[in-house]
């Protein structure tokens, strides 16, 4: 085994880990939301989150084709991809609810996941024939940016893209802003007391449906973000991507406890580099018997572990005080 | 009592169908209609490859139905879409082979496809004719009925393991998609590097396509003088743009599976320079394609894809065994067909085609190219370094 290999290459094995990992992180908030709120899983949300992802896509290759990408800051091209991404799902996220989701409130908790699942079908092929009958394409590729590619060597085997600090900057910051609203704005406190009890919620004059609309709306701008991301760090997408992204950021959330905000980034964090250091260090330690193909099955047998002994996940889940 | 109506009505009408079948012979107009199929992607990620066997055969149908239509049967092309998927193209089969008139298959893409197909295929002896499929289980089944016109990975790797020595290189990585086709591929490019005395770093298998940060990290710490690809240019391409880009110096290198303008599309300027082998040249490179390229263009607007050069030479093969079965004037049988196509011999636009006793080639054409631009539209224009023609291994030990 060799060793000084072994640590040489950790801390970019933990940096890939951690992009990763708040790429999940921002998916996931999505899904904890809704479910702190409806205590219903939202299994729509992987479309909604490639949804972000090609509106993304399509504005930059507009502005390509007009031959401003390279003329404008890139700093502002990705801020207006960002919103248009976070908008774009957003609002497809809150007409999925009021379509989809509002008229089966009452309805056994089986049928919105079903109608959830359908939906999920229905967005991957409108996505699939919008986009053959508009670029004749499948997989769409986000155009290169040079800047964004600048890499900074710390040490030979270790250097940060720009696209990295990118994604870390852009998840803090949305986190960050998260956290304030939902704790400290008297919005984050009507979503709060709506998740705790949505008819003394309603009693004391909030507006429960337009708070309901709300969470979806700011769980699926995250999950447009992460789209956004997502594409601009791996570069390639296709109407199928976010199927498998999104059922491991489900699992982040559950990891991290379900409807618990803070649980659903530390969960994606830990996911993402479980996975990370699965796939880099797997075959290595084993000389090659097990290799990078066995990642999802570490990461997730250190997940079933985890939740044996913390049935609840990581920091609990939120539990509503219900009659 | 639905059900024993349901049954009775049935009944009746096999017997009326089976009563018909010899009397119903010269009604009206001809024989009948006989059918050419094909399997390939036709959506999904591989489309584009999928897209140019379809189109290849039908272009071959076309041009050459001529003789069995003044025989007096109807010709029919009829294409199906596997979606590089096993299931799909197993149930495809199954409606393949329920369709009586369909005497002949061109396909498919993927040999992880090709293969479960083809136990589908001969149950009724119906012969299919591959255009791509270059796993060596494919033919090594001995089936009578399944035939390739292109080349086998177990040559295929070992021309791309001489070529990366020649290229002067010590180290290589070797990663692979877990096909039958790629790790198929990948398997025999590292059993032959190893045997040429270069270095094999790793061997790593994945069913990644978009995050491939902590794969490339172990391989940019070890910088392996060639990394080669066993799979498709849609996981190919991803994987090889984020490695230059994360700083990987090594020469790429893989199969024929990322001959694919796509391959340019997606990954850009990280694969100028890259090579890949070719149990299946570029039409430019042929000769005797230029016709072909020139109808090619005119009927569908766009250059061919790899591979639809073959598929038009897997079509014509079909008509003509169809045509040799049929002599007498008779629909020929599925098994009349399947022996007829071992039987054809063929000057077609990839060289003269001839099969072995278990349905390769005799001689099939191998290529070493290199990506020459970023700009799709010059997928066709990559440089040939190297051509041979090389018989199968094996066919020298039966």
């Amino acid at each position: 085994m060799d060793l000084p290999l072994l640590l040489g290459i950790l801390p970019q094995v933990l940096l890939d880990g951690l992009i990763l990992g708040f790429m999940y992180a921002l998916i996931a908030l999505g899904y904890t939301m809704v479910y702190g709120v409806l205590e219903f899983i939202n299994f729509a949300h992987s479309e909604i989150f490639i949804v972000g992802a090609f509106v993304g896509v399509e504005i930059m290759l507009g502005l390509k084709g007009a031959g401003m990408l390279d003329r404008l800051p890139w700093p502002l091209v990705l801020v207006l991809v960002l919103l248009a991404g976070m908008a774009a799902s957003g609002l497809l996220a809150v007409t999925v609810e009021r379509v989809a989701y509002r008229p089966l409130r009452h309805a056994p908790r089986l049928i919105p996941l079903i109608s959830a699942i359908g939906i999920s079908f229905f967005l991957q092929d409108a996505i699939r024939l919008f986009e053959s009958l508009w670029r004749n394409a499948f997989n769409l590729v986000y155009p290169t940016m040079d800047v964004l590619n600048v890499r900074f060597e710390l040490t030979q085997t270790i250097d940060v893209s720009v696209k990295s600090l990118v994604v870390i900057v852009a998840a803090l910051a949305m986190l960050g802003v998260l956290h304030v609203l939902v704790n400290r704005t008297k919005i984050g406190t009507a979503i709060r007391a709506v998740a705790e009890d949505q008819a003394a919620a309603s009693l004391m004059g909030i507006n429960v449906n337009r708070i309901i609309s709300l969470t979806f709306l700011i769980g699926g701008a995250m999950g447009g973000a992460a789209g956004v991301l997502f594409g601009v760090q791996y570069g390639l997408i296709n109407p199928y991507t976010g199927f498998i992204p999104g059922l491991k950021a489900f699992t982040a959330a559950v990891l991290g406890g379900i409807g618990n905000i803070p649980g659903a980034m530390l969960g994606g964090l830990v996911l993402g580099l479980l996975e990370a250091l699965a796939a880099s260090y797997l075959s290595l330690l084993t000389g090659g018997a097990f290799g990078a193909e066995y990642k999802d099955i570490f990461a997730f047998s250190v997940l079933i572990v985890i939740l044996i002994f913390r049935p609840k996940g990581l920091l609990g889940e939120v539990i509503r005080g219900r009659a | 009592m639905r059900n024993s109506i349901t049954r009775s009505v049935v009944g009746v009408l096999v017997v009326l169908a089976l009563a018909a079948v010899p009397a119903g012979a010269p009604i009206a107009q001809g024989k009948g209609t006989i059918k050419i199929a094909s399997q390939s992607p036709l959506s999904g990620g591989q489309a584009a490859l999928g897209e140019g066997i379809k189109l290849g055969a039908q272009l071959a149908v076309e041009k050459f139905k001529g003789p069995l239509e003044k025989m007096g049967f109807k010709v029919e092309f009829v294409p199906y879409d596997d979606q590089a998927k096993p299931d799909v193209g197993v149930s495809n089969s199954k409606n393949i082979i329920a369709d009586k008139d369909i005497l002949a298959i061109i396909g498919h893409l993927n040999s992880g496809v090709a293969i479960p197909s083809s136990e589908v295929y001969k149950e009724v002896s119906l012969a299919m004719i591959s255009p791509a499929n270059t796993n060596p289980t494919v033919t090594d089944r001995k089936y009578t009925n399944v035939n390739r016109v292109c080349g086998r990975d177990d040559v295929q790797g070992v021309v791309g393991s001489e070529f990366a020595k020649s290229l002067n290189a010590k180290t290589v990585y070797v990663i692979h998609d877990k096909t039958p086709y790629g790790q198929g591929v990948a398997e025999f490019f590292r059993d032959d590097a190893k045997k040429k005395g270069l270095n094999v770093l790793g061997f790593e298998g994945t069913e990644e396509k978009s995050n491939f940060d902590p794969i490339i990290t172990p391989i940019r710490a070890r910088n392996p003088d060639l990394i080669y690809f066993g799979g498709i240019y849609d996981q190919g391409a991803p994987f090889f743009k984020q490695a230059r880009e994360k700083g990987v110096k090594s020469k790429f290198m893989g199969p024929d599976g990322m001959d694919s303008s796509d391959l340019a599309k997606i990954a850009g300027k990280n694969v100028v320079g890259m090579y890949y082998t070719s149990a299946a040249g570029p039409a430019s490179a042929l000769p005797k394609a230029k016709q072909f390229v020139e109808d090619f263009k005119k009927k569908f607007g766009k250059n061919p894809e790899p591979y639809a050069a073959e598929a038009y030479d897997a079509a014509t093969v079909a008509l003509k065994a169809i045509e040799a079965a049929a002599k007498g004037g008779k629909a020929p049988s599925r098994e009349d067909v399947a022996v007829a196509v071992r039987k054809v011999k063929l000057s077609g636009i990839t060289g003269d085609i001839e099969f072995d006793a278990k349905g390769d080639r005799k001689k099939a054409l191998y290529f070493v190219l290199q990506v020459d631009s970023d700009d799709p539209q010059k997928w066709g224009d990559n440089k040939i370094v190297k051509q041979l023609a090389i018989a199968p291994p094996s066919a020298s030990k039966n």
